[in-house]
């Protein structure tokens, strides 16, 4: 179950809404209280374009529980264009090889579900090679 | 100030041990430790573990392991830093000798695994990540250790089988310890056409996770019993670093900054520079954490450490002997459990114990064990005493 | 006394013009050629209505793909999502049974919390029913801008001839103001009766149809009724039009109901995507008017006509303005979705839609 912490972090997840820190300017993902840049309080919102390159990736094959049934699923490091590194799947990928370096775009899909589909779906970001030229 | 000795080693082989309880495993490795000491007292007992509280569904193992191992109403309880527990455990019982607070401290690592199945298992040891913006992805320990490796092949430009060489070590040594989970030798062949588990990452390049219980009797020299059979081996050195819980968050992931901190502060303590040390048991529960703890370290250059293992250079009578009883690749990686294995393993080869696998001469020890990939990093240093 | 007539009994128009503002579509990448059903069920290859469908991937649903065409809308829209005062999604496919689809799409694209957020259900016109709510909606007064999303990850029994071509994709409308749209809505007109042509019952799985009689009876009957009404009440005809776009069970359907209100297979052709997406139910007809859309001129004049069992059309005339040049290009147009494709094999296809018994 565990409604309340997936719901209390939902616009972050569903959309990569972040933090702009006021003394710093910094873009941080995920919101944290205190700027990991200057020390400053941080609490600005602010949203991220969603575009970003693969810093790197693993096809993940084995995967824990909860997770079994949508494998092989890829999990990259995604290096977002304002700055900070996000960890995410990379879907979408039909045959395109991944690599380092590829641009990568954010789209929000399903990133967990109760095999037995009684629970609440968990959806969230995840990446996609850029689909526009 | 006093030195703090350890007078006591004790453990069980890690394995699949279903008849065995968590608090059997325990009691038994306990026991070889006390027994190991001359049946020295301790004042208390420090645990480390990870999984107990999940998945044994049992917390408060301080007040579970002094009832049945019967050491009375003493103060204990557990420690956790991920995969570095056990470390963390034998920390804190140095620091309670240090401060004059306890005279002789009983260590305990121990973890279960075994009990549930492997991806209900592995779903648990995801706690060791950032869970909600790691493990909630998808990602778990040995995808983090695959995301590592993928950089770290990407930016020095090496083939997939870079880091062969650290199992094929690590599987050669267990062939020599009766304790270890894989006694069986590893060829490149097999290496090369292993399946993947996180590509790049392969089924050699992540230690198997095991049940395993390893305890410790530390006290002061001076409170070891009249005509103690064993050659003195001392705990000169702690420390204990960490860096961001998530990769991340980290500038360069592939840095191990904390391995760093961590092995330069504990060999400083010990007033030894870390290229003295004559026997590294470093983490390597994935071979590419072995590499880059390597490089962290200033063993090797950024990018070259796989050529020590290719090169033979961690081998017993080599240059820097390491893993030497199969690490965690062979050994097994009982996880919590795992800190208090290297020390064994250390006071082993100081001792001159550690059978054909023994280090000629060796004097100091190097000990390394991580929460996660370096989110945690705890060393310590050990020597043995010259005798007259 | 002698209550004055205020509104045509049959034509919905608004007082104040309304439009589209923004569009968006949403295909899925994976695509299951009809030949690959057919091997299956017949040992041929042939006899599939389509060359294939769009399927969607393991990590999508109706929520996850409105999100996207909704993003797509907003881009064309160019407005700030707290202007939104509806997000409304009609889908057979909600994800739940019981909790809106729309507050997550809502929430997604960073809608404000004082909107409307109900979820639609009429089978495959439950997004042109959405539509005309909106249109209502902006066209009172009470909203500047709404949002109506016709969805599906549609479901076909395997083996049934609806596994052709139960497909997913779909397309969201951000309605708004006749003088911002790129598409001004002149009227619509819906046509409903009691015809059980096609229905699910809760619980159940994969729908039930009544086969040859969800032709005559149903699609056509509606679909004609509703389009010659709105013709004739507009005083129209079709050839006043460029474009028309019916909703597509399969090819043969909608060309045919063309052709009997007198259109062209040209003024068809365009938005009739069903060879290559397949039916995707509630985004059909929708899905197919984001195509024309991304390739109408100004003054072109469009019919939408969408059908849903059980049974219903909503049929809508629009005037493309030029504003349509100037906006389309911000964001992926329908044919770049349709080229974004990767084709899988039945194995991988049940697995997708989860028709695979995983105990």
């Amino acid at each position: 179950m565990e409604n309340p912490r997936h719901w209390r972090l939902n616009k972050q997840r569903y959309a990569l809404v972040g933090e702009v820190c006021p003394h710093c300017e910094a873009k941080i993902f995920p919101p944290r209280d205190v700027c990991p840049e200057c020390g400053g309080e941080a609490k600005n919102r602010f949203g991220f374009s969603g575009k970003g390159k693969v810093f790197s990736y693993t096809i993940m094959r084995d995967a824990p529980a909860g997770y079994e049934h949508n494998t092989p699923y890829t999990v990259a490091i995604v290096a977002l264009d304002e700055g900070p590194m996000v960890t995410a799947q990379l879907t979408d990928l039909g045959s395109e090889k991944v690599e380092i370096g590829m641009p990568v775009e954010m789209v929000t899909r399903k990133i967990r579900e109760d095999v037995e589909k009684k629970g609440m779906i968990i959806y969230g970001y995840k990446f996609r090679p850029v689909m526009q030229g | 100030m006093t030195d703090v000795v350890v007078a006591g080693i004790g453990q069980i082989p890690v394995g699949d041990h279903y008849s065995l309880s968590l608090r059997s495993m325990g009691v038994q490795a306990l026991n070889k430790a006390l027994h190991d000491s001359g049946d020295l007292k301790p004042d208390a007992l420090y645990i480390g573990n990870l999984l107990g509280s999940t998945l044994s569904h049992q917390a408060n193992l301080g007040a579970l392991f002094t009832d049945y191992a019967r050491l009375g109403h003493i103060e204990a309880y557990t420690t956790e830093a991920a995969g570095a527990s056990g470390a963390a455990a034998l920390r804190v019982a140095y620091l309670a000798i240090l401060s004059g607070y306890a005279d002789t401290v009983a260590v305990l690592g121990v973890e279960k695994w075994s009990d549930v199945t492997r991806e209900e298992a592995d779903a648990l040891l995801s706690q060791e990540l950032d869970y909600d913006y790691e493990a909630i992805p998808g990602l778990n320990s040995a995808g983090e250790a695959g995301l590592l490796m993928q950089r770290y092949l990407y930016e020095y430009n090496l083939p997939k089988d870079a880091l062969a060489g650290f199992p094929i070590q690590a599987h050669a040594n267990a062939l020599n310890n009766p304790n270890a989970l894989l006694r069986k030798s590893l060829t490149a062949e097999t290496y090369a056409s292993a399946p993947m588990l996180s590509d790049p990452l392969n089924l050699y390049d992540g230690a198997a996770y095991a049940d395993g219980a390893a305890a410790l009797i530390l006290t002061r020299r001076e409170l070891l019993p009249k005509n103690f059979p064993h050659p003195i081996v001392r705990l000169l050195g702690s420390s204990v670093s960490v860096d961001a819980l998530s990769l991340h968050d980290r500038r360069d992931p592939l840095a191990f900054n904390a391995v760093k901190t961590a092995v330069e502060s504990a060999a400083l303590q010990a007033g030894i520079m870390p290229v003295y040390t004559d026997v590294f048991e470093l983490d390597d529960s994935f071979s590419i954490y072995a590499a880059l703890t390597l490089e962290a370290c200033g063993f090797a250059e950024k990018g070259t450490a796989w050529q020590m293992a290719r090169d033979g250079l961690l081998a017993p009578g080599a240059k820097l002997p390491a893993m030497t009883m199969g690490g965690c690749k062979a050994r097994g990686n009982p996880i919590g459990a795992k800190g208090v294995y290297q020390a064994v393993e250390a006071v082993q080869q100081l001792r001159g114990a550690a059978g054909p696998n023994q280090v000629k001469n060796a004097r100091i020890a190097l000990t390394l064990a991580l929460g996660g990939p370096a989110s945690t990093a705890i060393a310590h240093v050990f020597d043995r005493v010259e005798t007259r | 006394m002698e209550n004055k007539q205020t509104t045509n009994t049959k034509l919905l128009r608004t007082n104040r013009k309304t439009g589209i503002v923004g569009y968006g579509a949403y295909i899925p990448r994976y695509r299951l050629p009809g030949s690959e059903v057919a091997m299956v069920w017949t040992g041929s290859e042939k006899g599939s209505p389509v060359k294939e469908k769009a399927v969607a991937g393991l990590d999508e649903d109706v929520i996850t793909m409105s999100i996207e065409a909704a993003r797509n809308a907003l881009l064309r829209a160019d407005i700030d999502p707290c202007e939104l005062r509806a997000v409304w999604i009609g889908s057979e496919s909600h994800p739940y049974a019981v909790k809106p689809s729309g507050t997550v799409v809502a929430e997604a694209i960073g809608a404000s919390n004082n909107i409307q957020s109900g979820d639609w259900e009429f089978a495959c016109k439950a997004g042109s029913e959405a539509m005309v709510a909106a249109v209502a909606m902006v066209g009172s007064g009470m909203a500047n801008y709404a949002l109506a999303i016709g969805m599906d990850t549609a479901q076909g029994k395997p083996s049934d001839a609806l596994e052709y071509t139960a497909g997913s994709g779909g397309a969201a409308y951000i309605i708004g103001p006749a003088e911002e749209s790129v598409a001004e809505i002149e009227a619509s007109y819906s046509f409903v009766s009691d015809t059980p042509d096609f229905w699910r019952r809760p619980e159940q799985k994969y729908p039930e149809h009544g086969q040859r009689f969800t032709g005559d009876p149903a699609y056509f009957h509606h679909i004609e009724s509703a389009g010659r009404t709105l013709l004739e009440e507009l005083g129209a005809k079709a050839s006043d039009f460029t474009y028309a776009i019916f909703h597509q069970p399969n090819p043969k359907f909608p060309m045919k109901a063309g052709k009997d209100l007198g259109f062209t297979e040209e003024q068809i052709k365009p938005g009739l995507l069903v060879p290559v997406i397949g039916n995707t139910y509630a985004g059909s007809s929708l899905v197919g008017l984001s195509a024309v859309l991304d390739i109408a001129k100004p003054g072109d004049r469009i019919l939408l006509v969408s059908f849903g069992s059980g049974a219903g059309s909503d049929a809508f005339a629009l005037t493309v303005t030029d504003r349509i040049t100037s906006r389309r290009n911000s964001a992926p147009t329908t044919a770049e979705y349709i080229a974004r494709r990767t084709e899988i094999n039945y194995a991988t296809y049940t697995r997708f839609r989860g028709k695979i018994d995983m105990g």
